[in-house]
């Protein structure tokens, strides 16, 4: 995983509150067999209307999304998160987001940072007003900055160090490579290989 | 304090004891693949440009998507074919034991496992596929995981997993003849409920687990999950070294030797505690079935269609009135009035040779109920191709079932084995949700004796509920 300390790209209002993990991504695209390539399936029902915020220039460009309360509930499918990073998102700010999808994001390398309400209302008015606003995203400072306002965020101390140090459940582990590879040197001789094949 | 057979195992793979309620880091033992849970995690290897840690404890198969007919021509739907093409180029990629569709060895992945003994006792197993419980028969910790976590340990062979509570299932007496450990874990089901293993690991003891061979112990195991919980264990024993030895993967010499001194320190020790325990009486046993839209929603073959109102709590009197109406039933109906459609005798529950051979028994020599359609579908080609030298095949072409190429199939209908909308299936599985075999079917759990029964009399029925065979027939399929 990449290693966040700072982002800064398009912010993208999305005033919705409750976008369940169903409209993030519809079940159809779950048949897939590959892990990137979602990014026409983000939002795909919302897309067919012209009028949708990402069907918009210059949001079509954006990479931070900010949404209503309760981002992200429903189903668990890891694939929500896919489709956001596919589609180019680096961070999403909502003033509350799903368990699962808060997970999955940190799993994922996609920031999830928790906005006050307030604030997320200060930023779509910014971002309506003035397209093509550029937000920041400070992980070491906690903070998002858009035009004149500086606002704090929240994630968990542990997800935000990994994001720092860009490390996902695999990367963490394998910083304990020497001890999985010391495990390994004592396993029995009769622990069964699949390797070469015995018939 | 001793230690439980699970938790002796868990112990002698921790690579690092977790700090501060971070879980532990496990090693794994054996990684099983298959097309359908696969594809994103080598993906995701790729793009981080890892490689597979140790491709000599992996080894994949082909058996959600395969089709059980004309195998030797290419797969029609092309969403299944995609996923098996793309099954099979990422094993050529990472250099993955495959066993493709035609090979020998393919099969559902839980029973290609044991036969080819890499299933063992004391190892850490997992798979892409909830019902990895199965191994557990052997002694081993074996545990269903998701995609990212089945790339976890493709990169390092580990899993990060917090710590379980064990629960303790004891099942005492003998069974009588008619019925089988299939029955003993519906009946488990039925009485702990759908969610009462949540957050455990489940040890199956008592005499009558001992009694038992270690294909109807797998059988127990698979069902583990449909309890809810992470994993179904039974500590080795003679029983599992004589089912392991001489198979291909299996220790030999001196190995075996060090091996067996090994897998007999794995019971749970005298002094050990459970955080549960749940008694069962072999005895009273009868042949299970169930009735409703969960693999809890069960009684005996010889009662009646429960009244919704006879459930105490309000969720499952709303549950059993829900599945009443999907299963087109009314309470009170006899269980064995209910017509079948169709007799599916498969799964990675029971489609083992010992399954094939039970259900043999109950149909030589006997008709078929001609409105009833059967499908045997073996669970590995080895198994068919063995069933096949005992003459199995002819028996239950003589019958007038279908005789399959191997599969999941009729489990869960990814391929075009499925029930149509309103078709009622007695079935071997061990999912009877809505849907799971084809859109609008309707699934009831039984044993391989209770499908063959049912097979013959159209009803669901125990081998109990038959005649004697009629005289003259039987002439042709027995046992070379
Ligand atoms: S047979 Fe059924 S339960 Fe078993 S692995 Fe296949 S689909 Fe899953």
């Amino acid at each position: 995983m990449e290693k966040f300390t700072s982002h800064t790209g398009i912010g993208v209002p999305l005033r919705q509150s409750n976008v369940d993990t169903d409209q993030i991504i519809p079940a159809v695209f779950l048949k897939r067999v590959t892990r990137t390539g979602f990014e026409d399936a983000l939002f795909s029902s919302w897309r067919k209307d012209e009028s949708f915020i990402l069907n918009q220039e210059p949001f079509n460009r954006g990479s931070v999304l900010v949404a209503g309360p309760d981002f992200g509930t429903g189903s668990s499918r890891e694939h929500a998160v896919w489709a956001l990073k596919d589609y180019g998102f680096r961070v999403v700010l909502s003033s509350r987001f799903a368990d699962i999808f808060r997970g999955n994001s940190g799993k994922q390398g996609l920031l999830a940072a928790v906005v006050a309400q307030d604030d997320v209302e200060l930023i779509w008015k910014e971002l309506e007003n003035h397209p093509g606003t550029q937000i920041t995203v400070d992980l070491e400072s906690k903070t998002v900055t858009c035009g004149n306002l500086v606002a704090p965020f929240e994630i968990d101390d542990y997800t935000r160090w990994r994001l720092l140090e860009g490390l996902d459940d695999i990367g963490l582990t394998l910083q304990h490579e020497d001890e999985i590879a010391a495990y390994e040197a004592k396993r029995p001789s009769f622990k069964p290989t699949t390797l070469p094949v015995r018939n | 304090m001793g230690r439980t057979l699970a938790e002796k195992v868990w112990d002698a793979h921790v690579v690092r004891k977790g700090e501060a309620g971070q879980p532990d880091l496990l090693y794994i033992d054996l990684h099983l693949v298959h097309e359908v849970t696969s594809p994103q995690a080598f993906e995701g290897l790729r793009l981080a440009g890892r490689p597979l840690r140790r491709r000599d404890l992996t080894v994949a198969t082909e058996d959600h998507n395969t089709p059980t007919l004309d195998i030797d021509r290419p797969i029609a739907d092309p969403t299944s074919r995609t996923q098996i093409e793309t099954l099979r180029a990422n094993c050529k990629e990472f250099g993955v034991r495959l066993h493709p569709l035609g090979d020998k060895e393919q099969g559902i992945v839980h029973v290609v496992g044991p036969q080819l003994g890499l299933t063992q006792p004391g190892l850490t197993i997992v798979c892409g596929d909830s019902h990895t419980s199965t191994h557990g028969a052997f002694g081993a910790l074996a545990m269903g995981i998701g995609t990212s976590e089945v790339e976890h340990v493709m990169a390092t062979q580990t899993l990060p997993l917090k710590p379980f509570k064990t629960m303790a299932i004891t099942v005492e007496g003998k069974l009588r003849p008619g019925v089988s450990s299939k029955d003993i874990i519906l009946a488990v089901i039925a009485k702990i409920g759908t969610g009462g293993g949540q957050g455990y690991v489940l040890e199956y003891r008592g005499s009558a687990i001992r009694a038992l061979s270690m294909e109807a112990r797998m059988t127990i195991c698979n069902m583990s999950i449909e309890a809810g919980a992470r994993a179904g264990m039974v500590a080795p024993d003679e029983t599992t070294y004589a089912f392991m030895k001489g198979r291909p993967h299996a220790p030999q010499g001196e190995e075996w030797d060090a091996a067996v001194e090994y897998w007999n320190t794995l019971h749970t020790d005298d002094d050990a505690v459970f955080d549960a325990e749940v008694f069962l009486d072999a005895n009273e046993l009868e042949p299970f079935v169930t009735w409703g839209t969960n693999p809890g929603q069960g009684v005996s073959l010889s009662q009646s269609v429960p009244d919704p109102d006879s459930f105490a709590d309000e969720n499952a009197k709303a549950a059993a009135r829900r599945a009443l109406t999907y299963m087109d039933l009314a309470p009170g109906t006899p269980m064995k009035d209910i017509r079948v459609d169709t007799v599916f005798l498969g799964s990675c529950t029971n489609s083992r040779l010992e399954d094939l051979r039970a259900a043999a028994e109950i149909i030589r020599g006997r008709q078929k109920d001609p409105n009833v359609r059967m499908l045997v579908v073996p669970g590995s080609a080895r198994v068919r191709l063995e069933a096949e030298a005992e003459g199995l095949d002819q028996v239950f072409k003589d019958f007038g079932a279908e005789w399959r190429f191997a599969g999941c199939s009729m489990c869960l209908g990814m391929n075009p084995d499925q029930l149509a909308p309103g078709e009622r299936c007695a079935s071997t599985s061990n999912r009877n949700f809505e849907g799971r075999q084809g859109k609008g079917g309707r699934t009831h759990l039984v044993s391989p004796v209770v499908a063959a029964a049912t097979a013959i009399r159209g009803t669901l029925s125990s081998p109990s509920d038959l005649g004697a065979v009629p005289a003259a027939a039987g002439t042709s399929g027995h046992s070379a």
